[in-house]
């Protein structure tokens, strides 16, 4: 039974339980509702709830858990001595499941029969043909342990399928029972079925922890796997990035670091000026009517997706600047570029400078413009010494988060500023940044047994920290700002 | 007193040199202020003229209307119109049919005297006969008969109408000659090769490197589609469960905060760590397959959350404490309180965060081209549920995918494509400000 049927039957089951439930209510005390202690919806409503949630439950716990504990016991089947040269358990798992894979669509065209299988052998009959026959392909013929160990893969995953129907089945069947039977007039319905739902919604908030929990675990535990195949002090303390599939690599993460801020430092050197420039204006002299149409036409920049601005910098902006400013200068002739990349991530953040200022501008308090304008300061003089110096808290806060944004930001410099790590002062060359090689490095054939596919994590672990400390670090500028004038 | 003697009797109208540079200080930062508005503006302006300029190619596409006489002996040979035998006429047959069609106008009209059948047929793209064989195959009465048929022409001629190709860049080009062009300027003028609306382009499946002419985004709008929907059914009940907790249950403690800095700083995480999360956790660990609209949703969802809690703790906050206190005092317990009164008033709010949110999520790449969905797919996903776990493609990566091609017939597919999902996006906020304008109630 696929695991889309037994949801569907499970919430039917429940729903069947909501009516049977408040049926049983009303029937135990004879349609005379003053005698039960909660409405009778609710009566139906923790029957649904104990057959529904905990089987759903059980059942994504199932499927999460089932491939991990299958995949160890098989994987655990294959001598070290059977895994081909070059290649890696990760590998062989894979080719398992496809054989795997073949036997059942063989079993479903009728070439072949249970009882066949029982005594197919690797070492006997050519697996590697007829499984191209029903169109699965596979890169070297089959080790017998291997296709032993398919053959049980095939039967566990089918022994776990069923378990998981039966155990789903049962949970739910189990919790519409002890629910139905604890149905009695004097039954705190309501307060059962509210402490439930406050459950709920308590595990719904966990979903944040977990997430947060699940980025660190994933990227701590490949990190170290990584440091385990490559020298940590190759990593931090050398200047070359030089990834090679053979091996031998140079992964060093400063040309990385050193063109996301340059990058980012470009960014913002367009985006603050015009950002913080902006959102004065509109603060301070816009009559209404501007400030509504170009307030929002401005934020508009902040919701058009990433990969226009890449695809911008791709088409537009890169030729313009190699042409007219690169080629005529003598700087270089690449037309993705650090300037090209980093005028786009600028304009794509001016918003979020200019939109956050915009509120810490707004939240000073009249009697500081008055204070300085009864003083005889011109409206520029009371922004520059009164507001600015009075919200620049908050403004710093702004352009710590423009620049977390920045840094974290993909799209853009995957299409705009190259791929060449690069260590060198000249805007106009191609260098590349942190986020543009976890995409190089993950996408594609992502086998994780090699140092130039986990350094991605190392890479990801080292943009998650600089982009929290950041953050933490705006949030807690901003909010003691926010306290000074409440 | 005997300075203000000396000096000159002055209006207090005229300025003296000191108020004129401090108001011309004060009209220079006015005009910092508008420049800077101004730039901004502009660079909008830029971005949509300059994806819009290179994009509205992509809805024409350049066809060649033949008359089409479809060979009942060589489609058929058996003549029983039997499906299955009929499929046995591969491309290559439809292939002949149409450039002998292509030929026989060509003779006809004495277009292009000295013109060998190889290269007249090279005007047609290789995708054509595909086309035409589904078609045949749909309707077996069509056999025998000639139809009048809108052939896709080839990518370079295609690109020879929208300016892309020019005759200088055709001499240097092994897939296109100068001679071949003129064939199809002829053509034109003998009107049967013409621009036509692009429906292909919003139909179907990615194309190869050589056929940029066919490629569309049928896959990935469906993928894309796919992948909302299940953002929709997964991020608004877990995001609006977690606010409703937050915001009107969680006693204030350090749990709660723990809680709710995580929330804020979720916001915050560049996308890419979410794509690493779904790399590792979703496929790596739990075994789900590459490339699925299943995982792609995962992965989004989780982007998603802090992005829908946000929102819809504010419109939480927003419903007043009166109606709570009214609620309780006629005796609901709190949850009925919260249920019945407060979240139907603050519904319109947390619909325009939801709907913000997942235009957000739509127009995300970078964790979706970690978790494999770069990959070329030609294939549909199946009908849900199943077809969530088929290998989809989405618009944002599309676009990448198709910017990484050589043939610049691809930038423009690309930029059509960044116009289908911005209508996408123009689409949902404009719902989104709507819901907000119709509903919102001022207390």
């Amino acid at each position: 039974m696929t695991p889309g049927l037994l949801a569907l039957i499970v919430l039917a089951l429940a729903c069947g339980g909501f009516f049977l439930g408040r049926f049983r209510a009303l029937q135990l005390v004879g349609k005379d509702l003053r005698l039960l202690h909660s409405l009778p919806g609710y009566y139906g409503q923790t029957v649904a709830l104990f057959t529904a949630v905990p089987a759903l439950a059980l059942m994504a716990a199932w499927l999460l858990a089932q491939p991990v504990v299958i995949d160890s016991r098989i994987s655990a089947m294959i001598p070290a001595a059977d895994l081909p040269q070059g290649s890696s358990r990760n590998l062989v798992m894979a080719d398992v499941r496809r054989i795997a894979g073949g036997i059942d669509l063989m079993l479903a065209d009728g070439s072949l029969t249970e009882a066949d299988l029982r005594d197919m052998r690797a070492d006997f009959s050519d697996i590697r043909s007829r499984m191209a026959d029903v169109g699965v392909a596979l890169g070297a013929n089959v080790q017998p342990s291997v296709f032993e160990a398919a053959k049980d893969w095939r039967a566990l995953t089918g022994f776990g399928r069923l378990a998981l129907t039966a155990l789903t089945l049962a949970a739910s069947l189990g919790g519409f029972a002890f629910a139905i039977l604890r149905i009695r007039p004097e039954f705190r319905a309501r307060n059962v079925s509210e402490t439930f739902l406050r459950w709920l919604l308590i595990a719904a908030s966990l979903v944040a922890i977990g997430t947060t929990i699940g980025i660190v675990l994933s990227l701590v535990f490949q990190t170290v796997h990584f440091f385990q195949l490559y020298p940590f002090r190759d990593f931090f303390f050398s200047l070359s990035w030089n990834p090679k599939f053979g091996g031998g690599s140079d992964l060093s993460i400063w040309p990385l670091v050193w063109g996301t801020l340059y990058v980012s430092f470009i960014a913002l050197a367009v985006a603050v000026p015009v950002g913080l420039f902006a959102a004065i204006y509109l603060a301070e002299y816009a009559s209404k009517q501007v400030r509504s149409i170009a307030k929002p036409l401005l934020e508009v920049l902040a919701g058009i997706p990433t990969i226009v601005y890449g695809l911008f910098a791709l088409i537009t902006v890169g030729p313009l600047l190699r042409d007219w400013v690169a080629q005529p200068l003598g700087l270089g002739s690449s037309s993705s570029s650090v300037m090209t990349a980093g005028l786009v991530m600028g304009v794509m953040i001016i918003p979020f400078v200019s939109s956050l200022s915009d509120d810490i501008i707004n939240a000073v308090p009249q009697s500081l413009r008055d204070g300085s304008f009864a003083m005889g300061a011109t409206h520029s003089e009371t922004v520059k010494q009164v507001i600015l110096p009075a919200a620049l808290p908050g403004i710093v806060g702004a352009v710590l988060l423009a620049a977390s944004r920045a840094i974290g930001e993909t799209m853009i410099v995957v299409l705009g500023a190259g791929a060449a790590a690069k260590l060198s002062m000249n805007p106009f060359e191609a260098m590349t940044t942190v986020t543009v090689k976890i995409v190089s490095q993950l996408t594609g054939d992502t086998e994780f047994a090699s140092p130039e596919t986990l350094v991605a994590f190392a890479l990801g672990l080292t943009l998650f920290i600089f982009t929290l400390v950041l953050n933490v670090l705006a949030l807690v500028i901003v909010r003691k700002y926010r306290e000074q004038y409440e | 007193m005997t300075m203000v003697e000396t000096s000159a009797p002055r209006s207090l109208y005229t300025a003296d040199a000191r108020t004129k540079a401090r108001n011309a200080a004060e009209k220079r930062f006015r005009i910092y202020g508008i420049t800077a508005v101004v730039i901004g503006l502009l660079a909008l302006v830029v971005l949509l003229s300059s994806v819009l300029g290179s994009g509205l190619g992509a809805f024409r596409q350049t066809v060649l209307s033949l008359p089409i006489t479809l060979d009942a002996k060589a489609l058929d040979p058996k003549g029983n119109r039997d499906p299955a035998e009929m499929a046995k006429a591969t491309t290559v047959t439809y292939a002949k049919l149409i450039t002998k069609a292509l030929e026989a106008v060509v003779i006809e009209q004495n277009l292009a005297p000295e013109m060998s059948t190889k290269n007249i047929g090279a005007l047609i793209s290789k995708e054509a006969p595909a086309g035409l064989r589904d078609m045949v195959l749909a309707d077996p009465d069509l056999l025998g008969t000639t139809i009048t048929y809108d052939v896709l022409a080839s990518g370079r001629v295609d690109g020879f109408f929208k300016g892309r190709v020019t005759m200088e860049s055709a001499a240097l080009d092994s897939n296109i000659t100068p001679e071949q062009l003129q064939l199809a300027e002829k053509l034109r003028d003998a009107g049967l090769l013409k621009l036509a609306f692009n429906t292909g382009f919003l139909t179907n499946p990615d194309a190869s490197e050589l056929r940029p002419e066919s490629a569309g985004l049928g896959v990935a709008i469906l993928g894309s589609i796919y992948m909302m929907v299940l953002v929709l059914c997964l991020a608004l009940p877990i995001g609006v469960a977690a606010s409703i907790y937050l915001e009107e249950f969680a006693p204030k403690n350090r749990f709660t905060d723990l809680i709710e800095v995580n929330v804020a700083n979720l916001a915050a995480v560049p996308s890419i760590v979410y794509g690493i999360l779904g790399l590792a956790a979703f496929i790596n660990f739990a075994g789900m397959p590459q490339s699925s609209p299943l995982v792609g949703a995962l992965v989004l969802t989780l982007m998603t959350l802090p992005r829908i809690i946000i929102p819809t703790r504010a419109a939480l906050n927003a419903v007043p404490p009166s109606i709570r206190e009214a609620a309780l005092g006629v005796g609901a317990s709190k949850t009925q309180t919260i249920f019945h009164h407060v979240l139907p008033l603050a519904v319109p709010g947390i619909l325009t965060g939801a709907i913000i949110g997942l235009a957000q999520a739509l127009g995300e790449t970078a964790p979706l081209l970690l978790i494999g969905m770069v990959a070329f797919v030609k294939d549909y996903p199946g009908a849900p549920p199943e077809g969530i776990l088929d290998p989809a493609s989405a618009i944002p990566v599309q676009i990448y995918n198709w910017t990484q091609r050589a043939d610049p017939a691809f930038v423009e597919r690309a930029s059509g494509a960044i116009i289908v999902l911005l209508v996408f996006l123009l689409v949902m906020n404009s719902l989104a400000v709507i819901l907000r304008r119709k509903f919102e109630r001022r207390w």
